[in-house]
């Protein structure tokens, strides 16, 4: 092969293809196309040190504030259901489709539970609807307290990015609150309809924890955080959602296993 | 009950939700998009620009361009490369408008040939320094912005998108709407410019290195 001109040897480094083998023989056998290409390198190794200034952890949210009121309000499209964009677009949220999905669950279980033991069971109870509408919110309810768990987790674990900041920036565990706040009230609703009362207080007391989080700064200082964190234990809020995350999965195998049971064992833990 | 793990989204999935949400109507939505965007899109608009102020200028108008184009972009694709060339289609208008002001006002009695400032010439240092100087003074920075700015904003755009952006021929020759070969053939002409203007820089420091000299 004859030596590479500047133009190949610049496409080589760029990692081109074409004629890439024999190049690579080429230079193993040749020093001059070698230290050409070291020198080549080199000035683009230089220039890869050129400075860029940082704009700064906020700058995101400087350019947002910047454009915001120049964005023209967009028209939702009809197959996002018409929803506005105060009311419905944050239903678009796939969390919130699981929860309204599990809610929405709930009755067609119902229903159909309902027609099964109608026709089909030679002793129909209303106890297999009930059942039947049971599993479907542990099952939902278990996955939600599973998020909020790692959401509580991470706020415990946050610290600054490097030692020289003064600032935790939390709004990722916020704006995953807000999220979680939604669907909560759901469950929290719904586990009260069902009688569930203890599920509900602790579904309600999540929901403070949470609200406490989403209207924190985005930006918190140490003492801050260490407020908040505080203020989740003195609750015993994640204690509360592994029990009751943990008899969730307990419910959930003997709904499987001893239908009869269930409703008896729910009484009895909500007087406990 | 086997509680579920937390599904792990990836910031383009996460993206391509918060797309979904922009389109249905939610513009708070594309807040995400801006936030998580907005350090990339400034680096890549800082090395074509040069400067912090058109910079930013170029930051605003991409992530504008953006909102209001949303609906062209394919689900398929990448909102960060999307937004990428955006900037970057941009950024060379902004570049050359910027030339054009400043030739009308700096100097009027000189025409915006783009030829006259890409001879290499013009961008060699009047007096090279020693590389003692260079070494301690950063000198070698100020003479690798001048040289970033001697390149014409194709050039510019061209090196910058392969060089830092990692963007294929094929995507800078949209960006610089031209064929494919005239695109391979302008990020030739950055780095042979860009190689004539530092080289002997680049070369004395590593000879001082190499002599013990560089500090």
């Amino acid at each position: 092969m004859k030596h590479p001109n500047e133009e190949e040897l610049i496409a080589y480094h760029d990692g081109e293809v074409s004629r890439r083998e024999a190049t690579t023989q080429h230079l193993a056998d040749c020093g001059e196309c070698r230290a050409e290409l070291e020198r080549i390198e080199a000035v683009l190794a230089a220039l890869d040190t050129m400075p860029v200034p940082d704009p700064g952890d906020n700058y995101g949210r400087r350019v947002w504030q910047q454009i915001a009121p120049r964005l023209p309000e967009r028209r939702a499209r009809w197959w996002d259901f018409g929803v506005s964009r105060h009311s419905g677009g944050r239903w678009l949220e796939p969390r919130r489709w699981a929860a309204a999905g599990a809610i929405a669950a709930l009755a067609i279980a119902a229903f159909l539970a309902g027609r099964v033991t109608k026709h089909a069971g030679p002793e129909p109870t209303a106890a297999d609807a009930s059942q039947v509408r049971e599993r479907v919110l542990i099952m939902a309810v278990g996955e939600h307290l599973g998020r909020s768990e790692m959401v509580l987790v991470e706020l415990a674990n946050a610290e600054p990015a490097n030692a020289k900041q003064k600032q935790v920036n939390i709004s990722g565990e916020q704006r995953r609150a807000e999220d979680l706040l939604e669907e909560n009230r759901l469950y929290r609703q719904t586990a009260l309809e069902q009688g569930d009362t203890l599920l509900a207080n602790v579904l309600d007391e999540l929901e403070r924890v949470l609200l406490d989080v989403a209207h924190s700064p985005d930006k918190v200082t140490p003492a801050q955080l260490e407020a908040i964190r505080q203020r989740i234990e003195a609750r015993g809020i994640l204690f509360k959602v592994r029990v009751v995350g943990k008899e969730l999965q307990q419910r959930e195998e003997s709904t499987k296993t001893s239908p009869g049971e269930n409703g008896s064992t729910k009484k009895e833990r909500n007087k406990a | 009950m086997k509680r579920m793990s937390p599904s792990v989204e990836t910031p383009g999935d996460t993206d391509a939700i918060a797309v979904e949400r922009t389109l249905a109507g939610d513009r708070d939505a594309f807040r995400v998009l801006v936030e998580r965007h907005s350090h990339n899109v400034f680096r890549l608009a800082y090395r074509m620009t040069g400067n912090q102020h058109d910079a930013e200028e170029v930051v605003q108008e991409t992530f504008l361009r953006a909102y209001q184009k949303l609906s062209q972009f394919a689900e398929r694709a990448n909102f960060g490369t999307w937004v990428y060339r955006i900037a970057a289609n941009y950024a060379i208008d902004r570049m050359r408008q910027r030339r054009t002001e400043d030739a009308q006002r700096e100097l009027p009695g000189r025409g915006v040939d783009e030829g006259l400032e890409l001879d290499p010439m013009n961008i060699v240092p009047d007096a090279a320094p020693s590389p003692e100087r260079l070494a301690q003074s950063g000198e070698l920075a100020e003479h690798m912005r001048r040289a970033m700015n001697a390149l014409t904003p194709a050039e510019r755009t061209a090196f910058v998108m392969r060089h830092w952006g990692g963007s294929g021929i094929e995507e800078i020759a949209v960006a610089l709407k031209s064929s494919t070969s005239a695109a391979k053939n302008t990020v030739f002409r950055s780095v042979q410019k860009l190689r004539q203007a530092l080289g002997p820089f680049v070369e004395r420091r590593g000879q001082a290195r190499a002599m013990g000299t560089d500090l």
